[in-house]
């Protein structure tokens, strides 16, 4: 019986846990609460994953109404592989997150973080999981909601004004996407994503679903972060708790950037989102200007998380590549990368979060010649780094190896040397914290500076192995990212 | 006629964008959440046009048959509207403590201030 | 409507762009009346003409009214982006099927389910209440958790002071004998109304959402007139964020008690031995919980305004 119900559950028992983390108010249970429900999601989606792979799509009817009428979960093996990886990436950063957490935030709104975390992880859960479109924007406002509510909650001041800014523009993404949802119903009067991919093919010339695919195409993008239309995110990450810059970077991005794939290739035919709008030859070219200006951006940073922010803006990008390439082999990479991607930046940001809790700062010049103190953070930010670069036996090699083979496919040779060459900016940044961090002097010698303690190592060094793990088996990866590829270009073979 | 059966939907768009422009435009982070819900507003008129049937009624069932104007954008749009207040108290939260940080709500001040 | 809002774009006092904007939304909730949408209007006009207004004075009252001039480069920007964003719709509607059109496709698709059937299927008249509470019950769902999170969000940002500040310590508007005896007289009247609008909502326009906003505003009345002090000691803060969180979790286990009486989550049916009677008992209860919580946090967004005091 449970497992029939896994659907509803995945999502419903985040939602329980965050009024009741409100209620607990106990900065410690509500902290114990929450990473006990996370690790149940993931093994939740772990075993929704497990079904979707030997039994195909599942399809569960909330409130027991069948879709149309009703709201539907539809899982199938792209947004099982995307739970895995939302589950997954809060469960770690979360245990991670206690010690941090104290350090970095007011005892008496750590309770208060965590019903948001819980309320943000619902929503990111809720977004993926569900097949009905205007169930995607109530839930992207709740998990909208409550990032704002985390990125404000830390110390520094100017995370207000990231969290504002983040809240104009976000307001406007949904809005968006709220005209989107409206057009497509005028002219299909269903909410359904499934009726929708049907319903659309009889009126796919009209002027109406044309717009309606721009609205919901430029609002998700804002969401996503995709190039030009990133400017949140980097204050965003930069002055979040570093606990939630790991949350954010592994997931919220990467649910967006699934919507995109949702969207263009299940809603809307890729005949329709390529062939009639010949989407690729916008975003193709977005993509690479995005890669290159924020990477170039990112090397001239001061502050090491808003580099990653930057970072993470020109990952994206490669993400996209992907998607833009509309073949199997293109889908896969961009789906690989956006798993990938979640393990890398995840990884570093919790590295960064170890190094704030020592130093109490994320700015290069703070960080000279903590490798010899802090050997452990250090080496695990060299190993996230070089994976970030797509240097071979880490994850991010994997991804690059698959976007090379997916433009070469193609022919475009030329493409596969610009995503060469980008990873070399990528080196660049990462470089710049190597050296810094051992080769120059510490900035005072008299200052003792200690290990992280085993508690923010632990989980550090967790993501740190997977990168390395899931860069040498790629069977799993490689695995799921090719089914979900084939299904959503429609390739049944 | 066909034309004359759209004005309704290009006095929304107007409206929305309206709102749009105060968001951009104002630099006063308050009037940017004003902006922003006359930019929600409008659209959900929008939605609220769509659902209206020429001739129908409310959706409440009477014991006589009758044309009903359609109920569905009508629960979607109550959402819509409680999701904006949030978003607004949320927003107002944030910018009574950025006054209080900065001692202005004024975007430039405080860029000017952050650099 | 459209003068309205042309009039907040061009003014610079931040007062009057708030008021404006509270006509503006009453002028749509006309709007939505003459359209049918007699539960949306309700709504519009607590909300936006009412609690909305409410916290955007709040704000101003904590910060400043005036606002500086728009530099010259942001208009023409600004106009950029409305002018292509507004081209674009005009360009999305004109494939739409005209305004009231009884053949349009959201008039023919799902909908004759929802119009026909649901007398039988859940058995109340409203079908905006069947619609919201039943068939897309776990929208609603969702849409409390929203505001659950923004009264959440309000109460970690702006903190609820253990003491009252002296802005509003002074006991409201108690010396005003008019304004006391008024309220004393409306508050009750209110307060009925609102439990009548609570459990009306499957007959007529009403429901949760607006008798929680009506609750709450009666609440705001009787703090503004007679002080913050006296309303803490009516609904104390931890107690109303209690309620916030309970009306969530009432809602979400409504659910969860359908997965164990052998239902899909949210399926009212199994809840009672007839499915119309389970259908009638799950939406009274979630209900009862949306107006729980759209009240408490209301309230408590009210509370966070009114005592809020600048840290350091």
């Amino acid at each position: 019986m449970i497992s029939a119900q896994l659907p509803a559950l995945q999502v419903v028992l985040p939602l329980l846990a965050g009024p009741v983390c409100l209620l607990l108010h106990h900065p410690r249970l509500s902290w114990a609460l929450a990473t006990a429900v996370s690790w149940l999601a993931f093994f939740i989606s772990l075993a929704l994953l497990d079904q979707v792979l030997s039994s195909g799509t599942i399809v569960y009817a909330l409130g027991g109404w069948a879709a149309p009428w009703g709201i539907e979960y539809r899982v199938d093996e792209i947004n099982a592989f995307v739970l895995l990886i939302v589950s997954g990436i809060s469960a770690i950063t979360l245990a991670f997150a206690r010690n941090s957490i104290e350090y970095e935030i007011r005892a008496e709104r750590i309770h208060i973080l965590y019903t948001g975390w819980m309320l943000c992880l619902t929503g990111l859960l809720g977004i993926t999981i569900t097949g009905d479109v205007f169930n995607v924007f109530v839930f992207l406002e709740i998990a909208s909601l409550s990032s704002y509510l985390l990125i404000s909650l830390s110390r520094d001041p100017r995370s207000l004004t990231a969290a504002f800014r983040y809240l104009v523009l976000g307001t406007i993404g949904a809005t968006f996407i709220l005209i989107g949802i409206a057009l497509l119903y005028v002219m299909t009067g269903t909410l359904n994503m499934f009726d929708l991919s049907q319903r659309i093919a009889g009126v796919s010339d009209s002027r109406t679903v044309k717009t309606a695919f721009i609205f919901l195409s430029v609002g998700i993008a804002l969401k996503a972060a995709v190039f030009p239309l990133h400017l949140w995110l980097p204050n965003a990450y930069a002055y979040a708790p570093s606990a939630v810059s790991a949350l954010f970077a592994g997931t919220a991005t990467k649910v967006a950037v699934y919507l995109l794939f949702r969207f263009f290739f299940t809603v809307f035919d890729p005949q329709f989102s390529f062939d009639v709008m010949q989407l690729d030859r916008l975003l193709l070219p977005l993509a690479l200007v995005g890669v290159f200006v924020a990477s170039v951006t990112a090397i001239f940073q001061t502050d090491v998380k808003r580099m990653l922010g930057y970072s993470s803006v020109a990952q994206i990008g490669y993400m996209v590549i992907g998607m833009s390439l509309v073949s199997v082999l293109g889908v896969t990479a961009g789906i690989l990368h956006l798993f990938n991607h979640a393990l890398m930046k995840a990884a570093l940001f919790v590295v960064l979060g170890c190094v704030v809790f020592r130093i109490g700062s994320a700015r290069l010049e703070d960080m000279a010649g903590i490798g010899r103190a802090m050997p452990w953070t250090a080496g695990a930010f060299v190993i996230g780094g070089l994976s970030l670069v797509g240097v071979p036996l880490t994850v991010g090699f994997i991804s690059k190896w698959y976007l090379i083979l997916a433009a070469l496919e193609h022919g475009w040779w030329w493409l596969a040397a610009l995503v060469l060459i980008s990873s070399l900016l990528a080196l660049v940044y990462i470089w710049r914290v190597i050296e810094v961090i051992y080769f120059q002097p510490p900035s005072d010698p008299s200052r003792e500076i200690a290990e992280a303690p085993a508690t923010l190592l632990i989980p550090t060094w967790l993501l740190i192995v997977a990168n390395v793990y899931f860069g040498i088996d790629t069977s799993l990866t490689v695995g799921v990212a090719e089914r979900a590829a084939r299904l959503l270009m429609g390739d049944a073979s | 006629m066909e034309i004359f059966g759209l004005y309704n939907y290009w006095i929304v768009v107007v409206l929305m964008m309206i709102g749009l422009y105060v968001v951009v435009a104002s630099g006063n982070l308050i009037k940017k959440i004003v902006g922003l819900n006359i930019f929600q507003t409008s659209v959900f008129i929008l939605y609220i046009s769509i659902g209206k049937l020429r001739g129908g009624t409310a959706p409440i069932l009477l014991e006589e048959p009758a044309a009903y104007s359609n109920p569905l954008p009508h629960v979607l749009i109550l959402t819509a509207i409680v999701v904006g207040v949030a978003t607004t108290a949320l927003g107002l939260a944030l910018a009574v403590r950025i006054y209080g940080a900065y001692g202005t709500i004024e975007e430039e001040e405080i860029e000017e201030q952050e650099n | 409507m459209t003068a309205t809002a042309i009039a907040v774009a061009r003014i610079d006092q931040l007062f009057a762009a708030v008021m404006l904007f509270g006509i503006y939304s009453l002028l749509s909730a006309a709007l939505f009346v003459v359209m049918d949408a007699v539960d949306v209007a309700f709504t519009e006009a607590a909300v936006g003409a009412g609690i909305a207004i409410i916290l955007m004075l709040g704000a101003l009252a904590l910060t400043t009214r005036e606002q500086r001039p728009v530099p010259r480069r942001r208009h023409w920007v600004a106009l950029a982006v409305v002018v292509a964003t507004g081209s674009g719709l005009i360009y999305g509607t004109l494939d739409m099927p005209s305004y009231g059109d009884p053949g349009a496709p959201a008039h023919l698709h799902v909908i004759p389910r929802y119009l026909n059937q649901s007398m039988a299927e859940i058995g109340i008249p409203n079908v905006v209440t069947s619609v919201l509470a039943s068939y897309r019950g776990y929208d609603t769902l969702g849409e409390i958790v929203v505001i659950f999170t923004a009264a959440v969000g309000v109460i970690g940002r702006l903190g609820v002071a253990p003491e009252i500040t002296a802005l509003v310590k002074s006991g409201g508007m108690q010396h005003h004998l008019i304004l006391r005896i008024t309220a004393k007289l409306m508050l009750p009247l209110i307060m009925v109304f609102a439990l009548y609008v609570q459990f009306h909502g499957d007959f007529g326009p009403g429901g949760g959402f607006q008798a929680g906003v009506i609750f709450a505003s009666a609440f705001i009345l009787y703090g503004l007139v007679f002080g913050l002090e006296d309303a803490t000691k009516v609904a104390p803060p931890p107690v109303v964020h209690v309620i916030a969180a309970a009306g969530v979790l009432l809602f979400a286990l409504v659910g969860v008690a359908g997965l164990f009486l052998g239902g899909n989550y949210l399926d009212y049916g199994v809840l009672a031995d007839e499915p119309t009677k389970g259908q009638h008992l799950g939406i009274m209860l979630v209900e009862l919980g949306v107006g729980m919580t759209v009240a408490a946090s209301m309230i408590s967004l009210f509370f966070a305004y009114a005592s809020y005091k600048p840290e350091e």
